[in-house]
């Protein structure tokens, strides 16, 4: 056992490489692995919002020629699945990654290099699914890709060949891939949260944004085993011609619709409860107020995501499932909504009476109280069947779920990036041009959903690429893709201002915001250790106990007086082994254990067409996946 | 294999800051692999539950023949019988029932070396007392079910029930698919298990890592419980 | 690894214990195995019933027991039976969608 404490010389070597293109493909840092994330999905977030641009542009009049048919299929597919696989739940992990061991007290997640395997799970999986769009080839059935449409019988074929066409099968795969990642991450995070809390800090202790990611990380564990099996299922259909969705063979068309959305729904909410925890861990502290309700926004968070699992066939209202099923769902539908509407009020109370600063991270939280309101009243408006069935498949559907998306997750998100870039980076964004992208996208986001409410109440149909004039359609249109070309303009100066910032931003100190947990006790960036000193806990906001003379110690009147020596702002200069404390080596393994499981899928994509180069392609993948996984689970981690 | 014992101390970094690297102190005092194997197994609940609804929703759905235990008669009048085997099966069931002893008595095994055997004890006590025995023992019975599994899924074919056939060789060999496929993966770390005892020798300190392959290998088995009810015996 | 391990797991089945349960759970399936080949309890409506029942049994024996969650520290209790009331959730409501069920 490698149980020394001073680490041997190669393990120094290892250890020390620092900088460079090795020591971040051998990264096992929770923190580094995040910035990757951040990064990662930042680059897709622009990818899925070109292809918004180019739906939009094609929308923007009637019978407008921008785009063909099959090519429009391919964005709005590729828009969808970018967005929810490739953005917005990096996003979040990217959040994971860097705060949950900083907000509870710990040195790195419980599983190091399970962690980096993820990420490049995630990249590899990403570029697979991303790729075959310069070949005309990305998917094309939708990101919920039904079947039987996506089945071979309706996928067609490739014009003057016998072969089938890939592009759902890129899809099959890369969803396979990315979940792969997913639920790996979860195990890590689950454990981490349950394990490696500072002592003192109870379950009701956490800082909220854990609390979310916990509860997130039991959906995700649970919801995508279910699509993981409607996936294989497909991908048989596909590949070895089974008939699970062949409809001729006896199959019910709905058993994909089931299975997808009892993934699905749960994944809605595993899209939106982080950035609940961003603005949960913002508006506090910019309100110089303890969140208000703390118990009853934990228990909501676990409500809604227990709830979240049955409900999903209120996406399926317009099917035929019957009275009995329709109206459980509607009422479960409705009655998911109490937690959340108590989250909301909990906010506001929450800024009552606070003293206020507008900051930009401010401005993106309060905003997404505001716009994720709007979006769940739209969506208590589909929770009725019979009022679903004029709404369901119009745009009034992805009005609603935009603001829920955008003007929830995604301004949640942009609350959390401008909040935690100081602690990451060591640098604040720049205020002004936060204040420009703040407007501009509130505005820009407005102006291209909200008249997506009108256009679908007057009928537009979702997922056509064309319209006739003279619907009452086409103003609506008009200023959605206005809207669209100033979230363009929006995203741009935020881009500037993260790339610029990383060299040119003012200094940021530990505690930059007067903000309360752990992470803000410590430097920032952060020393590879986190903490010198492992902080003992004694209520919800540590650091306004220590740094706040008129601070009250939490309600609770648990609260234990805090050490002043847990504020650790100065220990930037000290390295772990100075500190005499053991880091995980750096490692590629599981770098290349994730491209052995990439390449594996890749195998499998061409086995269908060409046999014996899919087969070799395929045990290659294991063979690499195998030795990988056994050359991981035999070496020390530290 | 001491890197493997040291992969074996892996868990928390939350390290301590008196130099003790290999003492790692968690919240709960339990090791991290254990917690994170009960979360995949609440995983996989949710993993065999799709593919069990399934097979239950595409029961009595087929089109054309052959059905677990009904008897076919095709177009051109030939017949089918019931495809199912119920002796057999019961017989790989039982099989796999006594994997789940052996390997808890493999568990016993690893938790008890080091201690000194009672004077006088009898061969059933020398006997709980060899991990390679019970390691070996497990193994070899989820290879016998295996090997019923091989022996069913080859006559089916013969049989003329394929994955392709109807709805029922669609998800029957799917949801066995799926469980087979564990009960591999099961052998092959059992195996790994096995050789580890008997080069370097497992002691009570690889107890965790023994536990969680008992953990994975039970829950195999009783997911089995439920296929074996639900496709078998329930018509 | 722990050194401070083991508090709540004193309670140990032996391997007595282990047998015994071996020896119920192999009477439980010769009893259900027996049932499948009576003509008349098959037709009956108990049938179903009683099968899932006894497997029920199983199931929760092997995992009381064999994987000790009987014995050890609640908190797997809880990582088990969450999912596992999502998982039977599921299927009973998948199978009422699908009419395979009745309410």
């Amino acid at each position: 056992m490698a149980t020394l404490a001073t680490p041997t010389p190669a393990a120094v070597a290892g250890s020390d490489a620092k900088s460079g293109l090795w020591s971040w493909l051998a990264t096992t840092d929770h923190k580094r692995i995040g910035t990757l994330y951040l990064w990662t999905a930042l680059a897709f977030f622009l990818i899925g919002g070109l292809e918004a641009v180019m739906i939009r542009t094609q929308l923007a009049r009637p019978n407008m020629g921008f785009v063909s048919a099959e090519t429009y299929n391919q964005l709005f597919t590729m828009h969808g699945t970018t967005m929810v696989f490739l953005a917005v739940m990096p996003l979040s992990a990217a959040f994971f990654n860097f705060l949950i061991p900083l907000q509870i007290g710990a040195r790195d997640v419980a599983f190091p290099r399970l962690n980096a395997f993820s990420y490049w799970v995630y990249l590899f999986g990403g570029i697979l699914i991303t790729l075959p769009i310069l070949f005309q080839a990305a998917p094309d059935g939708g990101w919920f890709g039904y079947a039987p449409l996506s089945t071979p019988a309706y996928s067609g074929v490739a014009p003057g060949s016998s072969e089938l066409k890939m592009n759902m099968d890129f899809w099959v795969a890369g969803l396979q891939v990315l979940g792969v990642s997913s639920l790996a991450a979860a195990f890590n995070f689950i454990t981490t949260i349950i394990n490696m809390r500072a002592p003192g800090m109870t379950l009701m202790r956490m800082p909220m944004f854990t609390w979310m990611s916990f509860v997130v990380q039991f959906l995700l564990i649970l919801a995508f085993p279910p699509i993981t099996v409607a996936l294989v299922f497909l991908m048989m259909d596909r590949v070895f011609g089974t008939t699970f969705y062949q409809v001729a063979a006896g199959a019910d068309p709905l058993l994909w619709q089931h299975l997808f959305w009892v993934f699905g729904h749960p994944e809605v909410y595993i899209l939106i409860l982080p950035a609940f925890g961003l603005v949960s861990e913002v508006l506090p502290t910019f309100s110089k107020k303890p969140l208000f309700g703390y118990n009853v926004m934990v228990y909501s968070g676990i409500m809604i995501g227990f709830l979240g699992f049955g409900v999903w066939a209120h996406h399926m209202f317009s099917v035929g499932m019957g009275a009995v099923a329709d109206s459980i769902f509607s009422l479960m539908t409705m009655l998911i909504a109490i937690p959340t509407g108590v989250k909301i009020f909990n906010w506001i109370a929450t800024m009552w009476s606070g003293e206020i600063r507008f900051t930009v991270p401010m401005k993106f939280a309060i905003a997404l109280i505001a716009m994720f309101t709007i979006g769940g009243i739209s969506g208590v408006m589909h929770s009725s069947p019979p009022a679903d069935l004029q709404q369901t498949d119009t745009y009034f559907v992805v009005a609603h779920f935009h603001y829920v998306l955008f003007g929830g997750s995604i301004m949640g998100i942009f609350a959390g990036i401008y909040f935690y870039y100081p602690k990451i980076t060591g640098r604040f964004l720049d205020e002004r041009l936060g204040n420009v992208h703040f407007w501009l996208n509130f505005i820009g986001m407005n102006l291209t959903f909200f008249p997506m409410h009108f256009s679908g109440l007057l009928g537009m149909p979702r997922r056509i690429y064309t319209y006739d004039a003279g619907q009452g359609w086409d103003l609506f249109n008009l200023m959605a893709t206005y809207g669209t070309y100033l979230l363009v303009v929006a995203t741009a100066v935020f881009v500037w201002n993260f790339v610029r910032s990383r060299t040119r931003g003012a200094v940021a100190g530990g505690d930059p915001w007067h903000a309360a947990t752990l992470e803000w006790s410590i430097p920032s960036p952060p020393p590879e250790y986190n903490f010198a000193k492992i902080p003992t806990i004694g209520s919800r906001y540590p650091l306004w106990d220590l740094k706040e003379p008129t601070w009250n110690a939490d309600p609770s009147g648990h609260a234990v007086p805090s050490d002043p020596s847990d504020l650790q702002e100065e220990t930037a200069s000290h390295t772990a082994k100075a500190l005499g404390i053991p880091m995980p080596y750096p490692t590629a393994k599981p770098l290349f254990t994730a491209i052995g499981l990439v390449v594996m899928f890749g195998g499998l994509l061409l086995f269908r067409d060409h046999h014996a180069v899919g087969l070799t392609i395929l045990l290659t993948g294991a063979a690499m996946l195998i030795g990988g996984l056994y050359a991981w689970l035999t070496s020390p981690l530290e | 294999m001491a890197s493997h014992a040291a992969a074996a101390s892996h868990g928390a970094v939350a390290g301590h800051d008196d130099g003790h690297a290999h003492h790692h102190h968690t919240t709960t005092g339990l090791d991290h692999r254990k917690i994170a194997i009960w979360a995949f197994i609440g995983s996989e609940c949710m993993l065999f539950a799709s593919l069990i609804s399934t097979y239950l929703i595409y029961k009595g759905k087929s089109l054309v023949g052959p059905f677990p235990h009904t008897e076919y008669v095709d177009a051109a009048g030939k017949v089918f019988k019931p495809i199912l085997d119920i002796p057999v099966t019961s017989a790989s069931t039982f099989v796999l029932l006594m994997s789940s002893l052996a390997m808890v008595l493999a568990l016993q095994a690893v938790q008890l070396k080091g201690q000194p055997i009672p004077a006088g004890a009898g061969w059933w006590t020398r006997a709980q007392r060899s991990s390679q025995l019970w390691l070996g023992m497990t193994a070899l019975l989820g290879a016998t079910f295996l090997g019923f599994q091989a022996y069913e899924f080859t006559s089916f074919v013969r049989e003329g029930l394929t994955l392709k056939t109807n709805l029922f060789g669609s998800t029957f060999f799917t949801l066995t698919g799926f469980h087979g496929a564990h009960v591999t993966v099961g052998v092959l770390w059992l195996m790994s298990l096995l050789w580890i005892d008997r080069t370097r020798g497992l002691t009570p300190k690889d107890e965790l890592v023994v536990d969680i392959c008992a953990l994975y290998w039970h829950f195999v088995d009783v997911v089995w419980i439920a296929i074996f009810t639900l496709i078998y015996l329930i018509q | 690894m722990s050194h401070d391990h083991k508090p709540a797991e004193h309670a140990h089945p032996s391997g007595a214990t282990y047998l015994k349960v071996a020896a119920i759970l192999t009477l439980i399936t010769v009893i259900e195995v027996w049932a499948y080949y009576i003509p008349a309890l098959v037709s009956s409506p108990l049938f179903n019933p009683s099968l899932l029942i006894m497997s029920a049994a199983k199931f929760a024996i092997v995992v009381l027991f064999y994987m000790h969650l009987k014995y050890d520290h609640k908190l797997f209790k809880a990582l088990f039976t969450g999912p596992l009331i999502v998982a039977t959730g599921t299927i009973f409501a998948l199978l009422f969608l699908f009419a395979k069920i009745t309410l």
